[in-house]
Protein backbone atom coordinates (compact mmCIF):
# COMPACT_ATOMS: atom_id res chain seq x y z
CA UNK A 1 0.00 0.00 0.00
CA UNK A 2 1.41 3.93 -1.15
CA UNK A 3 0.51 6.39 1.23
CA UNK A 4 -1.47 9.49 -0.28
CA UNK A 5 -2.40 13.35 0.29
CA UNK A 6 -4.74 11.95 2.93
CA UNK A 7 -1.57 10.75 5.39
CA UNK A 8 0.11 13.91 5.08
CA UNK A 9 -2.85 15.99 5.64
CA UNK A 10 -1.47 18.23 8.24
CA UNK A 11 -0.05 21.66 9.80
CA UNK A 12 3.27 20.07 10.40
CA UNK A 13 3.51 17.81 6.64
CA UNK A 14 2.59 21.34 4.93
CA UNK A 15 5.38 23.32 7.15
CA UNK A 16 7.42 20.99 5.87
CA UNK A 17 6.31 21.09 2.18
CA UNK A 18 6.46 24.70 2.41
CA UNK A 19 10.18 24.70 4.17
CA UNK A 20 11.36 22.58 1.29
CA UNK A 21 9.57 24.61 -2.04
CA UNK A 22 10.84 27.73 -0.57
CA UNK A 23 14.50 26.65 0.11
CA UNK A 24 14.46 25.53 -3.45
CA UNK A 25 13.42 28.45 -4.83
CA UNK A 26 15.72 30.70 -2.72
CA UNK A 27 18.75 27.96 -4.07
CA UNK A 28 17.31 28.74 -7.58
CA UNK A 29 16.72 32.70 -6.93
CA UNK A 30 20.94 33.03 -5.32
CA UNK A 31 22.39 32.76 -8.62
CA UNK A 32 20.60 35.67 -10.05
CA UNK A 33 20.82 37.95 -7.31
CA UNK A 34 24.33 37.26 -7.62
CA UNK A 35 24.25 38.10 -11.15
CA UNK A 36 22.61 41.63 -10.38
CA UNK A 37 24.73 42.55 -7.99
CA UNK A 38 27.47 41.79 -10.12
CA UNK A 39 26.13 44.46 -12.48
CA UNK A 40 27.51 47.06 -10.17
CA UNK A 41 31.35 45.84 -12.10
CA UNK A 42 30.08 47.13 -14.77
CA UNK A 43 29.73 50.23 -14.06
CA UNK A 44 27.24 52.81 -12.52
CA UNK A 45 25.36 53.29 -15.73
CA UNK A 46 24.79 49.82 -15.75
CA UNK A 47 23.47 49.33 -13.03
CA UNK A 48 21.25 51.75 -12.86
CA UNK A 49 19.76 50.53 -16.00
CA UNK A 50 18.90 47.04 -14.33
CA UNK A 51 17.57 49.05 -11.42
CA UNK A 52 15.39 50.57 -13.42
CA UNK A 53 14.27 47.75 -15.20
CA UNK A 54 13.43 45.95 -11.71
CA UNK A 55 11.08 48.69 -11.15
CA UNK A 56 8.40 46.99 -13.07
CA UNK A 57 5.23 46.11 -11.54
CA UNK A 58 5.53 42.16 -12.59
CA UNK A 59 9.57 42.28 -10.99
CA UNK A 60 8.16 44.04 -8.12
CA UNK A 61 5.56 41.45 -7.54
CA UNK A 62 8.34 38.83 -8.17
CA UNK A 63 10.59 40.66 -5.44
CA UNK A 64 7.81 40.49 -2.92
CA UNK A 65 7.21 36.73 -3.49
CA UNK A 66 10.39 36.09 -3.10
CA UNK A 67 10.75 37.74 0.37
CA UNK A 68 7.91 36.11 1.53
CA UNK A 69 9.55 33.03 0.39
CA UNK A 70 12.37 34.02 2.23
CA UNK A 71 10.41 35.00 5.60
CA UNK A 72 8.97 31.57 5.31
CA UNK A 73 12.00 29.54 4.95
CA UNK A 74 13.50 31.71 8.03
CA UNK A 75 11.01 31.26 10.64
CA UNK A 76 10.27 27.47 9.49
CA UNK A 77 14.13 27.22 9.79
CA UNK A 78 14.11 28.59 13.58
CA UNK A 79 11.04 26.73 14.28
CA UNK A 80 12.73 23.72 13.63
CA UNK A 81 15.95 24.71 15.17
CA UNK A 82 13.40 25.43 18.58
CA UNK A 83 11.96 22.17 17.90
CA UNK A 84 15.21 19.89 17.97
CA UNK A 85 16.87 22.03 20.03
CA UNK A 86 14.87 22.86 23.04
CA UNK A 87 13.19 20.58 25.31
CA UNK A 88 9.73 20.74 24.46
CA UNK A 89 6.13 18.32 24.13
CA UNK A 90 3.21 19.86 23.78
CA UNK A 91 3.78 23.36 22.07
CA UNK A 92 4.14 22.26 18.40
CA UNK A 93 1.63 23.50 17.05
CA UNK A 94 1.44 26.96 18.84
CA UNK A 95 5.37 27.06 17.27
CA UNK A 96 3.82 26.41 14.15
CA UNK A 97 1.18 29.17 14.07
CA UNK A 98 3.94 31.72 15.54
CA UNK A 99 5.89 30.56 12.25
CA UNK A 100 3.16 31.01 9.91
CA UNK A 101 2.40 34.31 11.79
CA UNK A 102 6.08 35.68 11.28
CA UNK A 103 5.55 35.26 7.47
CA UNK A 104 1.82 36.54 6.90
CA UNK A 105 3.47 39.37 8.58
CA UNK A 106 6.45 40.15 6.74
CA UNK A 107 4.65 39.76 4.07
CA UNK A 108 2.20 42.70 4.58
CA UNK A 109 4.83 44.42 5.83
CA UNK A 110 6.57 44.06 2.69
CA UNK A 111 3.38 44.78 0.54
CA UNK A 112 2.83 47.83 2.37
CA UNK A 113 6.37 49.03 1.64
CA UNK A 114 6.09 48.52 -1.79
CA UNK B 1 -31.15 0.82 7.76
CA UNK B 2 -28.76 2.56 5.87
CA UNK B 3 -25.63 0.33 4.34
CA UNK B 4 -22.18 1.28 3.81
CA UNK B 5 -20.16 0.95 0.73
CA UNK B 6 -16.79 -0.32 1.71
CA UNK B 7 -13.77 -0.58 -0.38
CA UNK B 8 -11.62 -3.61 0.84
CA UNK B 9 -7.81 -4.72 -0.35
CA UNK B 10 -7.68 -8.01 -1.34
CA UNK B 11 -4.57 -9.53 -2.52
CA UNK B 12 -0.88 -8.63 -1.83
CA UNK B 13 0.76 -5.69 -3.01
CA UNK B 14 -0.40 -6.23 -6.59
CA UNK B 15 -4.31 -6.36 -5.13
CA UNK B 16 -7.12 -4.18 -5.80
CA UNK B 17 -9.93 -3.06 -3.77
CA UNK B 18 -13.03 -4.92 -3.86
CA UNK B 19 -16.50 -3.40 -2.88
CA UNK B 20 -19.07 -4.42 0.48
CA UNK B 21 -22.24 -3.56 1.31
CA UNK B 22 -22.10 -3.63 5.41
CA UNK B 23 -25.35 -2.88 7.22
CA UNK B 24 -24.59 0.66 9.03
CA UNK B 25 -25.07 -0.06 13.43
CA UNK B 26 -25.01 2.66 15.89
CA UNK B 27 -21.68 3.11 17.63
CA UNK B 28 -20.03 0.53 14.81
CA UNK B 29 -16.25 0.71 14.37
CA UNK B 30 -14.31 0.28 11.58
CA UNK B 31 -13.04 -3.32 12.88
CA UNK B 32 -16.81 -4.31 13.57
CA UNK B 33 -17.47 -3.47 9.80
CA UNK B 34 -14.41 -5.66 8.93
CA UNK B 35 -15.46 -8.49 10.62
CA UNK B 36 -18.89 -8.04 9.42
CA UNK B 37 -17.36 -8.63 5.88
CA UNK B 38 -15.19 -11.92 7.23
CA UNK B 39 -18.44 -13.50 8.63
CA UNK B 40 -21.14 -13.26 6.68
CA UNK B 41 -19.56 -11.79 3.05
CA UNK B 42 -15.82 -13.26 2.54
CA UNK B 43 -14.71 -15.85 5.00
CA UNK B 44 -11.14 -15.89 3.16
CA UNK B 45 -10.44 -12.05 4.43
CA UNK B 46 -7.17 -11.81 5.90
CA UNK B 47 -7.23 -9.38 9.33
CA UNK B 48 -5.50 -9.34 12.49
CA UNK B 49 -7.20 -7.79 15.60
CA UNK B 50 -7.16 -9.83 19.10
CA UNK B 51 -7.77 -7.53 22.17
CA UNK B 52 -10.84 -4.90 20.19
CA UNK B 53 -10.54 -2.34 22.84
CA UNK B 54 -7.30 -0.45 22.02
CA UNK B 55 -5.06 -2.37 24.10
CA UNK B 56 -3.08 -4.96 21.79
CA UNK B 57 -1.81 -2.63 18.32
CA UNK B 58 -2.79 -5.43 16.30
CA UNK B 59 -6.00 -4.05 14.28
CA UNK B 60 -3.98 -1.05 12.83
CA UNK B 61 -4.93 -0.50 8.89
CA UNK B 62 -5.23 2.12 6.23
CA UNK B 63 -8.88 3.83 6.70
CA UNK B 64 -10.02 6.35 4.10
CA UNK B 65 -5.92 7.04 3.47
CA UNK B 66 -4.83 7.59 7.13
CA UNK B 67 -3.83 4.73 9.48
CA UNK B 68 -5.19 4.40 12.17
CA UNK B 69 -6.53 1.53 15.17
CA UNK B 70 -9.95 -0.11 13.57
CA UNK B 71 -11.32 -0.68 17.11
CA UNK B 72 -11.03 2.47 18.39
CA UNK B 73 -12.48 4.12 15.11
CA UNK B 74 -15.80 4.62 14.69
CA UNK B 75 -17.70 4.76 11.44
CA UNK B 76 -19.14 8.13 12.22
CA UNK B 77 -15.99 9.64 12.74
CA UNK B 78 -14.74 8.32 9.50
CA UNK B 79 -16.81 7.36 6.50
CA UNK B 80 -17.46 9.90 4.21
CA UNK B 81 -21.02 9.50 2.19
CA UNK B 82 -21.17 6.38 3.78
CA UNK B 83 -18.01 5.60 1.90
CA UNK B 84 -15.05 3.60 3.65
CA UNK B 85 -11.97 2.54 1.91
CA UNK B 86 -9.69 0.22 4.07
CA UNK B 87 -6.69 -0.96 3.36
CA UNK B 88 -3.39 -2.94 4.97
CA UNK B 89 -0.74 -0.46 6.90
CA UNK B 90 1.73 1.18 4.51
CA UNK B 91 5.24 0.99 4.58
CA UNK B 92 5.32 -3.15 5.43
CA UNK B 93 4.89 -6.31 2.80
CA UNK B 94 1.19 -7.21 2.67
CA UNK B 95 0.88 -11.16 3.57
CA UNK B 96 -2.95 -11.01 2.08
CA UNK B 97 -5.62 -8.30 2.16
CA UNK B 98 -5.16 -6.52 5.23
CA UNK B 99 -2.70 -8.43 7.38
CA UNK B 100 0.90 -7.16 6.80
CA UNK B 101 4.59 -8.92 7.50
CA UNK B 102 5.37 -6.49 10.54
CA UNK B 103 8.96 -8.23 10.82
CA UNK B 104 11.07 -5.36 9.76
CA UNK B 105 9.25 -3.48 12.14
CA UNK B 106 10.15 -5.25 15.00
CA UNK B 107 13.88 -5.85 13.83
CA UNK B 108 14.46 -2.10 13.79
CA UNK B 109 13.65 -2.05 17.34
CA UNK B 110 16.31 -4.81 17.78
CA UNK B 111 18.92 -2.92 15.58
CA UNK B 112 18.07 0.48 18.05
CA UNK B 113 19.34 -1.36 20.84
CA UNK B 114 15.50 -1.55 22.06
CA UNK B 115 16.45 -4.04 24.54
CA UNK B 116 16.98 -3.14 28.09
CA UNK B 117 20.52 -3.74 29.54
CA UNK B 118 20.16 -4.32 33.40
CA UNK B 119 23.14 -3.26 35.42
CA UNK B 120 22.08 -5.23 38.59
CA UNK B 121 20.72 -8.32 39.15
CA UNK B 122 17.85 -10.08 40.91
CA UNK B 123 19.95 -10.03 44.60
CA UNK B 124 20.47 -6.58 44.44
CA UNK B 125 17.64 -3.86 45.72
CA UNK B 126 15.54 -2.51 43.35
CA UNK B 127 16.49 0.42 42.08
CA UNK B 128 14.99 3.86 43.59
CA UNK B 129 13.98 6.11 40.85
CA UNK B 130 12.80 9.75 41.44
CA UNK B 131 8.63 10.08 39.56
CA UNK B 132 9.71 13.46 38.91
CA UNK B 133 13.32 13.34 37.67
CA UNK B 134 13.92 14.75 34.28
CA UNK B 135 15.21 11.32 32.85
CA UNK B 136 12.18 9.64 34.19
CA UNK B 137 9.89 12.51 33.06
CA UNK B 138 11.40 12.11 30.06
CA UNK B 139 11.37 8.27 29.61
CA UNK B 140 7.68 8.31 31.06
CA UNK B 141 6.27 10.38 28.10
CA UNK B 142 7.28 8.07 25.47
CA UNK B 143 6.84 4.75 27.19
CA UNK B 144 3.24 4.21 26.81
CA UNK B 145 3.79 2.48 22.88
CA UNK B 146 2.53 -0.19 22.40
CA UNK B 147 4.08 -1.47 19.18
CA UNK B 148 1.26 -0.92 16.55
CA UNK B 149 2.87 0.46 13.57
CA UNK B 150 0.51 3.07 13.20
CA UNK B 151 4.02 5.86 13.14
CA UNK B 152 5.49 3.64 10.99
CA UNK B 153 3.16 3.37 8.25
CA UNK B 154 2.84 7.26 8.69
CA UNK B 155 6.52 7.99 8.14
CA UNK B 156 7.40 9.29 4.38
CA UNK B 157 11.37 8.63 5.72
CA UNK B 158 10.39 5.09 6.02
CA UNK B 159 8.90 5.20 2.64
CA UNK B 160 11.89 7.16 1.12
CA UNK B 161 14.63 5.32 3.51
CA UNK B 162 13.73 1.63 3.91
CA UNK B 163 16.97 1.43 6.23
CA UNK B 164 15.49 3.89 8.35
CA UNK B 165 15.23 2.43 11.93
CA UNK B 166 11.06 4.63 12.27
CA UNK B 167 9.30 6.35 14.40
CA UNK B 168 8.80 3.82 17.30
CA UNK B 169 11.89 2.30 17.47
CA UNK B 170 13.50 5.21 18.05
CA UNK B 171 10.75 5.84 20.52
CA UNK B 172 11.90 3.05 22.42
CA UNK B 173 15.46 3.79 22.29
CA UNK B 174 14.55 6.91 23.90
CA UNK B 175 13.04 5.79 27.01
CA UNK B 176 15.98 3.25 27.68
CA UNK B 177 18.44 6.49 27.35
CA UNK B 178 16.38 7.98 30.15
CA UNK B 179 16.43 4.83 31.62
CA UNK B 180 19.30 5.30 34.99
CA UNK B 181 19.32 1.58 35.72
CA UNK B 182 20.01 0.80 31.66
CA UNK B 183 24.19 -0.17 30.55
CA UNK B 184 23.91 0.04 27.20
CA UNK B 185 23.61 4.16 26.62
CA UNK B 186 26.87 4.40 24.54
CA UNK B 187 26.43 1.45 22.28
CA UNK B 188 22.60 2.79 21.84
CA UNK B 189 23.46 6.13 20.92
CA UNK B 190 25.78 4.70 18.70
CA UNK B 191 22.92 2.66 17.00
CA UNK B 192 20.53 5.71 16.63
CA UNK B 193 23.40 7.81 15.35
CA UNK B 194 24.44 5.90 12.23
CA UNK B 195 22.96 7.03 9.07
CA UNK B 196 19.48 5.47 8.96
CA UNK B 197 18.85 6.55 12.54
CA UNK B 198 17.17 9.46 14.17
CA UNK B 199 18.93 12.37 12.25
CA UNK B 200 17.57 11.05 9.07
CA UNK B 201 14.38 12.35 11.02
CA UNK B 202 13.10 15.21 8.91
CA UNK B 203 10.30 16.46 10.97
CA UNK B 204 7.55 15.79 9.13
CA UNK B 205 5.27 14.85 12.43
CA UNK B 206 3.05 12.22 10.57
CA UNK B 207 3.81 9.99 13.65
CA UNK B 208 3.16 12.30 16.19
CA UNK B 209 -0.16 13.41 14.54
CA UNK B 210 -1.10 9.86 13.85
CA UNK B 211 -0.31 8.05 17.03
CA UNK B 212 -3.17 6.69 18.63
CA UNK B 213 -2.04 6.88 22.01
CA UNK B 214 -0.78 10.33 21.76
CA UNK B 215 2.88 9.98 22.44
CA UNK B 216 5.04 12.21 20.18
CA UNK B 217 7.80 9.92 18.58
CA UNK B 218 8.97 13.78 17.04
CA UNK B 219 9.98 14.47 20.92
CA UNK B 220 11.98 11.24 21.30
CA UNK B 221 13.75 11.85 18.03
CA UNK B 222 14.53 15.52 19.36
CA UNK B 223 15.57 14.06 22.12
CA UNK B 224 17.99 11.81 20.72
CA UNK B 225 19.50 13.95 18.04
CA UNK B 226 20.24 15.90 20.83
CA UNK B 227 21.79 13.10 23.20
CA UNK B 228 23.81 12.11 20.14
CA UNK B 229 25.27 15.22 19.22
CA UNK B 230 26.28 15.73 23.12
CA UNK B 231 27.81 12.40 23.01
CA UNK B 232 29.96 13.04 19.74
CA UNK B 233 31.03 16.69 21.72
CA UNK B 234 32.25 14.10 24.43
CA UNK B 235 33.84 12.35 22.43
CA UNK B 236 31.57 9.46 23.52
CA UNK B 237 30.54 8.18 20.21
Amino acid sequence: MRRDFRARSHPAWWAFLVHRLSGLALAAFLPLHFWALGQALHGEAALDAFLRWTEQPLVKASEWAIAVLLAAHLAGGLRLLALELLPWRDWQKTLLAAAAGVTLAAGLALALAI
Amino acid sequence: MSVLQVDVWRGREDGRFQRFEVPRAESQTVLDVVTYIQRHLEPALAYRFACRVGMCGSCAMTVNGVARWTCRTHVARVARDGRLEIGPLANLPVIRDLATDMREFFDKWARAQGQFAPTATRRDEPARVAPQSPGRAAADAAIECIGCGVCYASCDVVAWNRDYLGPAALNRAWTLVNDVRDGARGARLRAVAAGAGCHACHTHMSCTERCPKRLSPTASIAGLKRATAAALLKGEL
